[in-house]
């Protein structure tokens, strides 16, 4: 069965950006589209990075290669980022994680072609906030940034092209492939995402007891890097 | 200009699971075989287990098939644009049997008799007026010994709930008749699974193993699943996964007849002037060839066939091959998928691991194994409860306020994320009149080629079948212990899928289909069309195993019928 359950992969989503008017004649609200979305994810066709240790990769993708935003963008966007997963009392959030490290390194190879669409969907928000608030998102206090990003959310904010919600979507799914995805595109340092959600980490092998109700799992903060048998190349 | 080859006996274009298949009975048959496959040859040593490179970015599908990826619209009055959805194929040897969900089904003796029974039952004006439902022109008997030779080469876990009509409550006693136990036992049995067979029994649901082609145990020199948890949309590390590049593609290549060609990309099929196809042009890079053959068997995945055989015109053809009577492209179905997530308070349920088809099934909501008076639609759906939780597929998840994001939402998934139970569900799918597959007049690919457009979207019975089948995911998750249920996929047509079926179907009569029952084009004597194009209906269940026995039943009568073939 397919591709049916919002855990598991198979069904990916494309540029739903491009298809806001089909979605909604299908009687289907962008919302419930987007939260679909979620359970898959986007295609992109930009060739993957060759294998390399986490650490060098993460660095090879914020230092060796030209920044995707200007530091004020990267400002903002770690402030929106901090507001999605933020650093609370269920413990470290996206600024632990480098969430933003990660969406940097992605919009520097596989997502370059959002990169537009990021300084867009920031400058937007910038504009909204100062328009509405009296000042640029990361000058706003923490319940007033929580205040815009509903607006962003529910596109109750303007300014956005096409609309706010599809920024907030981008940046909230690259956000959790930040937070909870392998620690070696970048994000999930020290393997915070995975201990919030008690995911154990990369395991080849998986015992009967690891699959039994009640049993507390011992993490075992692996990358998928750490498995020396995988060469992570494009392959195509 | 094109660089002619040698003529071989057969050409292959696509070598996933149809054409793998097929590759293995005619190179034992001693005819000489030439498979063509677009992807380049893969090994356990490229399938990390990622999330982000897998299921998100689909790597597999980069080198051809996002590049290439159809154009979706709902319906004909409409512009068509990029999927909203779209499930990726891989191009690779061994194809998308690669990265399949494994879960590895027979078709019921009801899926080839949907329309006959439904009217005998419950009367023609049970089927939609502009649905375009038929029988298959085999039956259950016909592909059962081929369902047996697939299931001992790739060594399908399960257990038999009805072996020549005794039933056996242990498997599917809905499930039509087989002539032996699986060749191995259903994979391992996790607390999540063991509990929802619980409940599905109260309910007497008549739950069971699901079938999945991973190895639950080493077979035929192959080692069983490990039950890392990266299996949908991944490759296998431990090659415990029944793809065809671990099984009949190899086997062939040992007879010697079989030569496979990696990153060959077809681009037309070619015929002479009376009309038979003499084989075919690929590129390799930049260079071109001609391979010409005495049968050319089609077995790209399904969107590929049908715009291959679209964009193959000639004087015999000139709306594409095999088309004069104009039914390519026609009664398509994509399945349709549903289910609910949901959380079960305190309860660590571990399911970060193993397969999606590790799993407890019911078909008691499948076919027509209950009463359809007064629902308004006919068919249903398989539902099941599934292993292999991701973790960013975790985190999608809403806070039951509806937060998406920030503390309630982060304390949310911190409390519940081991506790998340999920029910998944797939629906049978009608063909009707006004889903369809055709070139599209402006969108091309990187070659400059057309992609296929697909006008699909659902009709009144889909969407009632959708929500009653909700309804019993619904009940069998709270049954368990879940709270909170929230609908996992609504009823969505989902334009480009891996569960495609038709555009190529099977049936007697040319004037309303494309190949016979063996497969074979009517129009076109030495052309056969593999793959989920020819199922002129959905059912309920996964298709590739079906698609692995009809391709070994076709290429079984291409050999027994070489000489009046060829």
């Amino acid at each position: 069965m397919g591709e049916s359950t919002s855990d598991t992969g198979g069904v990916s989503r494309r540029a739903l950006q491009q298809r806001e008017g089909a979605a909604g004649s299908a009687g289907v609200s962008r919302r419930e589209l987007l939260k679909r979305a979620g359970v898959a994810g986007i295609v992109f066709t930009l060739p993957a990075g060759t294998a390399l240790t986490p650490a060098a990769m993460a660095a090879r993708r914020t230092a060796a290669q030209a920044a995707p935003l200007t530091a004020a963008e990267s400002a903002t966007l770690e402030a929106i980022l901090e507001r999605l997963i933020p650093t609370d009392a269920t413990g470290p959030g996206a600024r632990e994680a480098q969430v933003g490290r990660y969406i940097m390194g992605a919009l520097s190879g596989d997502l370059k072609s959002l990169r537009g669409a990021y300084s867009a969907g920031l400058a937007s928000l910038d504009a909204y906030s100062t328009a509405t608030l009296g000042a640029p998102f990361g000058q706003l206090a923490p319940e007033q940034q929580d205040a815009v990003l509903r607006d962003v959310e529910g596109d109750k904010a303007t300014g956005f092209l096409p609309n706010s919600s599809t920024f907030f979507e981008t940046v909230r799914e690259h956000a959790l492939q930040g937070m909870f995805g392998d620690p070696y595109h970048g994000g999930n340092a020290n393997f915070v995402g995975w201990d919030l959600i008690q995911f154990p980490g990369i395991k080849l092998t998986v015992p009967s007891v690891e699959q039994r109700i009640g049993t507390k799992v011992k993490p075992a903060h692996k990358s998928t890097t750490d498995y020396a048998i995988f060469k992570i190349s494009s392959g195509g | 200009m094109a660089t002619r080859l040698k003529k071989t006996d057969v050409v292959i274009v696509g070598l996933g699971a149809a054409g793998g298949t097929a590759a293995l009975p005619l190179t034992r048959a001693g005819l000489e075989v030439i498979g063509l496959e677009a992807g380049p040859r893969l090994s356990f040593r490229d399938f990390p287990s990622d999330e982000i490179r897998n299921d998100i970015r689909a790597w597999m599908s980069r080198l051809k098939f996002a590049k290439e990826m159809p154009t979706h619209r709902f319906t004909a009055d409409q512009p068509a644009g990029p999927p909203a959805i779209a499930i990726n194929m891989v191009n690779a040897v061994g194809g998308t049997s690669i990265h399949y969900g494994m879960e590895s089904w027979r078709l019921t003796p009801f899926n080839f008799k949907t329309r006959s029974a439904t009217v005998k039952r419950y009367g023609a004006g049970a089927i939609p007026a502009n649905s375009t439902l038929v029988d298959w022109p085999i039956g259950y008997d016909d592909v059962e010994p081929y369902y047996d030779r697939v299931e001992y080469l790739i060594g399908v876990s399960g257990k038999a709930g009805n072996i020549r009509g005794r039933k056996d409550s242990r498997g599917n006693v809905l499930e039509g008749p087989r002539r032996r136990e699986f060749p191995n036992p259903p994979l391992r049995r996790s607390g999540w699974t063991e509990l929802t067979n619980d409940t599905a029994k109260r309910l007497k649901w008549k739950p069971f193993p699901g079938p999945a082609a991973i190895l639950s145990q080493p077979y035929r020199g192959l080692p069983a699943c490990d039950y890392c948890g990266f299996c949908t949309s991944n490759g296998c590390h431990t090659n415990a996964k029944g793809s065809t590049f671990l099984n009949a593609i190899p086997r062939a290549e040992r007879t010697k007849n079989l030569q496979v060609v990696p990153r060959a990309r077809v681009t037309e099929l070619l015929v002479d002037k009376d009309g038979r196809a003499r084989g075919v042009r690929y590129f390799k890079g930049k260079e071109e060839f001609i391979q010409p053959a005495d049968v050319v068997i089609l077995s790209a995945y399904l969107y590929e066939s049908i715009r291959l055989l679209l964009m193959s015109k000639s004087s015999a053809y000139r709306n594409g091959l095999a088309n004069n009577h104009g039914q390519v492209g026609k009664h398509y179905i994509s399945h349709m998928y549903g289910g609910v997530d949901g959380v079960f308070p305190g309860k660590r349920l571990n399911r970060y691991s193993g397969s999606g088809a590790q799993r407890t099934t019911t078909d008691f909501w499948s076919d027509d194994n209950f009463d359809h008076t007064g629902l308004g639609f006919i068919g249903g759906g398989v539902i099941d409860a599934r292993m292999e939780q991701k973790p960013i597929g975790t985190a999608r998840a809403a806070a039951p306020s509806g937060a998406r994001w920030g503390s309630e939402w982060k304390a949310f998934l911190a409390q519940n994320a081991i506790s998340m139970g999920s029910i998944g569900t797939q629906l049978e799918s009608l063909p009707y009149e006004d889903n369809f597959l055709d070139l599209d007049p402006t969108a091309k690919d990187p070659f400059g080629l057309p992609v296929l457009r697909v006008t699909f979207g659902l009709h009144e019975q889909e969407m009632l079948r959708h929500a009653f089948i909700q309804t019993k995911a619904t009940q069998w998750l709270e049954e368990a212990g879940g709270t909170n249920p929230v609908v996992s996929f609504p009823a969505t047509p989902i334009g480009v899928n891996s569960h495609a079926f038709g555009g190529a179907r099977m049936g007697n009569d040319p004037d309303t289909s494309v190949v016979d029952k063996w497969s074979m084009a009517h129009e076109v004597p030495n052309l056969a069309i593999l793959g989920g194009a020819v199922f002129p209906n959905s059912g309920t269940h996964n298709p590739t195993q079906t698609i692995e026995a009809l391709a070994w039943r076709t290429a079984d009568h291409i050999v027994a019928n070489w000489k009046s073939l060829t």
